[in-house]
């Protein structure tokens, strides 16, 4: 027994995998995995970590190293997982060797997601075993857990958190703070085994049925599942966080809780049902769960209150209790009228703010991306007509060029970091097929949104070693784009007049707009500017930038609507588009 | 560690807007209440944080915690970085709970750009509150040595409502605080304590 530790299930899981004798760690950063990894690389090298280029190269090193004989632990958000499927569900036909855990992070609500996804039936779809941890202790005994049963039954597992496991620190005992140790599996070549090909997968896939009813009969045992006693003939099954929630709304039901729930203790649970007259399923998000046991034939209640979409919480399971119980509907208190919302917004001196004021200038038809850069969407820039996945700027525009859109000026527009993990693709894409757009990388060399992750543009390791800085422009021409401009993001004058220029040109062109993200470079220019009151006319043009250094100020004249505007100096970083943007002279630096 | 006498749970939300260290605020109460000996979570949503958005985070503590959302209308403590973030969030808190709020203002980008009409009487409308305490906390922390110290001038006046004592805090700013800035952030924890005390 140690000193307890106040644990997020991040940094729990980074433990588990210390604790375990995990040899490789490989993630690709999103809301809400992303401190996995950096929690790791504080081990300083003892775990062979990186971040890798996208999810699917991450998962695909994990399965090397499991095959090799090691054991290891591969890191993604939700949206990550759809992209590391392909490599996965042959994995699952091969089974792993050294012990192989999937960090799998949701996002119902869509907190920090362009979706909601419950990668739950993923996991079902793959026959992996599915973990699901309720707090950060529970994420620290499933890994362990799951690095054992994965060498046990040569099966990838999945530990699926949300953004509420991700992101709550809750108290946690790892018995030790001392490294663990896994013997290596030696590695035997066994091309029966390990190469999928038709002839050799036909019995893998008989072998993925068998493997799956043994770990049917294993989970019924779990004692990660487990019946908890209560009274009164309403009883809940709960999974994953929901369960605090049935714990802290029902505290005197029936619970079965379920932690290992692929596959599901459908047999357990057969027999806690037994004398209940309601069962009710709590899980976020879809009827994973419900569904096995209806189709086991267990009566498993519907309720009419909504639980399907969102993170659930206390307050919707007591709209819950009022239904199954028959009291009235709690009344929860009203929040206060009239409060402006405060979104996000792109920082005063980001280099996105400077293309997208000219993009929108330009009339430009923008497919956007996954990054900081999809604020650029927001009003008042309003520089972005789509946003799907990483990397579908360059597909989506090549696709709204070919339907023959009368917009001339189509541009795909996307960060370094997304352009490294799926969007070379799509530019030889457009170089190969001669598609005439314009293909815009925002490179601040850094991942930005997730809270500045290296990448192959940065010139540094997850762990800080020198590496290669990818230059995109030299990526570009090599694709075969031979209209390629590297620019400035603060020179408004060039940036249009380059923009002009590739959206006209009628040809693929591919346009880099480089410059550090402000705040990982702690960047602040020289100077900052102010606004003369006797000069500024009110025109707006500088509010248009969005920039949140540049307030409102004293009415055109008494009575008026319109605003002159003044300068934050708190916030102002002295990037000067303002200035540039002014028609009037009226904005220059401080003396 | 003596059991504490707290037999139900006690609950905290701290809001506010990115980047003014409602995180780093958050972690050191989470941590003097474990240094207390009770059970704890602490939850956040901190995405894009960074970015100049609404942010809140949930601390919970006693016997034993589930949920770590903390049900709207429960919180026994609002504390609140920013005057409008105290009003948007105001329903969190129980009737006549603690409501500390740094009295300043931090306008929306919504509001500067035109988009949403301001605030008027944002101290008027908090003043409907009767659990009310607002704090200067800038100028405090100004005064211990740096403006980037208004969150521990908040724990120190948070630290006068809740049941630790002082050591515990002491303890948690300890673990979370890199020692070169330690000092400013014990100077700015006392003179938060001295404020509401």
């Amino acid at each position: 027994m140690t000193k307890r530790m106040l644990l997020s299930a991040n940094e729990a899981i980074a433990w588990a995998a210390y604790r375990s004798g995990c040899r490789v760690a490989t993630a690709y950063p999103g809301t809400p995995s992303t401190e996995i990894m950096h929690h790791v690389a504080e081990f300083k090298g003892a775990i062979n970590c990186e971040w890798s280029v996208n999810e699917k190269v991450a998962m695909e090193i994990g399965i090397g190293a499991s095959l090799a004989g090691v054991r290891a632990l591969v890191a993604m958000k939700h949206v990550g997982l759809n992209v590391a499927m392909d490599p996965l569900m042959t994995f699952t036909h091969l089974g792993a060797i050294g012990g192989m855990v999937i960090i799998n992070a949701d996002d119902p609500s869509m907190h920090s997601s362009q979706n909601e996804q419950d990668n739950r039936s993923l996991a079902k779809f793959a026959r992996a075993v599915l973990f699901e941890p309720a707090d950060s202790q529970e994420a620290f005994d499933m890994v362990c857990a799951g690095f054992d049963l994965s060498e046990q039954f040569q099966v990838p597992v999945i530990v699926r958190t949300t953004t509420r496991t991700a992101h709550t620190s809750t108290l946690v005992d790892i018995g030790s703070t001392e490294q663990g140790e896994a013997t290596p599996i030696p590695y035997v070549k066994n091309a029966q085994r390990n190469v999928a090909i038709p002839a050799f997968a036909r019995p893998m896939r008989a072998k993925v049925e068998k493997r799956t009813a043994a770990l049917r009969d294993l989970s019924e045992a779990s004692p990660f599942n487990r019946a908890e006693p209560g009274s009164g003939d309403l009883g809940f099954v709960a999974s994953g966080v929901a369960w605090q929630y049935v714990k802290e709304v029902f505290p005197d039901a029936p619970i079965f809780k379920v932690g290992l729930s692929f596959p599901p203790p459908i047999e357990a649970i057969r027999a806690f049902a037994r004398d209940l007259q309601r069962l009710v399923v709590i899980e976020e998000s879809d009827p994973v769960i419900a569904d096995q046991l209806r189709a086991a034939g267990i009566a498993v209640l519907e309720p009419k209150t909504q639980l399907r979409m969102m993170e659930l919480n206390p307050m919707r399971l007591e709209q819950l209790s009022a239904e199954l119980l028959g009291t009235p509907a709690p009344t929860p208190p009203q929040p206060e009228g009239h409060i402006p919302v405060r979104p996000p917004v792109l920082c005063s001196g980001c280099t996105h703010r400077g293309p997208f004021h000219i993009l929108s200038k330009l009339k430009t038809t923008v497919c956007g991306d996954i990054g900081c850069y999809t604020l650029g969407a927001a009003p008042p820039l309003a520089a972005m007509d789509t946003c799907i996945c990483m990397g579908a700027a360059i597909g989506t525009a090549i696709g709204m060029r070919k339907a023959g859109l009368p917009n001339p000026r189509i541009a795909a527009v996307m960060g370094d970091s997304t352009f490294f993990h799926s969007g070379m693709t799509g530019l030889l894409d457009v170089a190969y097929n001669r598609i005439p757009i314009t293909v815009m990388v925002f490179d601040n060399r850094i991942t930005a949104m997730t809270g500045h992750q290296e990448n192959p543009g940065s010139g540094q390791t997850l762990l800080g070693e020198p590496a290669t800085a990818v230059r995109i422009a030299e990526v570009a021409r090599t694709l075969g784009i031979t209209r390629v401009h590297e620019v400035d993001p603060y020179d408004l004058a060039n940036l249009e007049k380059i923009f002009t220029d590739c959206l006209d040109s009628g040809e693929p062109a591919v346009v880099v707009v480089r410059g550090p993200c402000v705040l990982h470079e702690k960047w602040a220019g020289t100077f900052i500017n102010v606004v003369d009151a006797e000069k500024c006319t009110a025109c707006g043009a500088c509010f248009r930038l969005g920039c949140p250094a540049i307030i409102r100020s004293e009415p055109k004249e008494p009575g008026s609507t319109r605003s002159k505007s003044k300068i934050d100096p708190m916030f102002c970083t002295g990037c000067n588009l303002c200035a540039q943007v002014c028609k009037f002279d009226a904005i220059s630096p401080a003396k | 560690m003596t059991p504490p006498p707290l037999t139900s749970i006690f609950n905290i939300s701290l809001v506010g807007v990115g980047g003014q260290g409602i995180l780093l605020t958050s972690d050191v109460l989470a941590l003097a209440a474990m240094h207390a000996g009770f059970d704890v979570k602490k939850s956040e949503i901190h995405g894009m944080s960074q970015r100049g958005g609404s942010v809140i985070s949930q601390v919970r503590f006693g016997p034993r915690v589930y949920s770590p959302i903390i049900p709207d209308g429960q919180s026994d403590i609002l504390v609140s970085f920013e005057r409008t973030e105290a009003l948007r969030w105001g329903h969190l808190a129980k009737p006549g709970a603690h409501i500390l709020v740094n009295d300043m203002e931090r306008v929306p980008i919504t509001v500067s750009s035109g988009q949403y009409p301001a605030v008027e009487n944002a101290v008027e409308r908090l003043a409907a509150y009767p659990g009310l305490r607002l704090l200067s906390a800038n100028p405090l922390a100004e005064q211990a040595g740096s403006i980037r110290t208004a969150n521990v001038v908040l724990v120190g006046a948070l630290s006068t409502l809740v049941p630790f004592a002082k050591a515990h805090w002491q303890t948690a700013l300890n673990e979370r605080i890199p020692e070169p800035f330690l000092d400013v952030n014990l100077r700015a924890f006392a003179l938060g304590r001295d404020a509401i005390a």
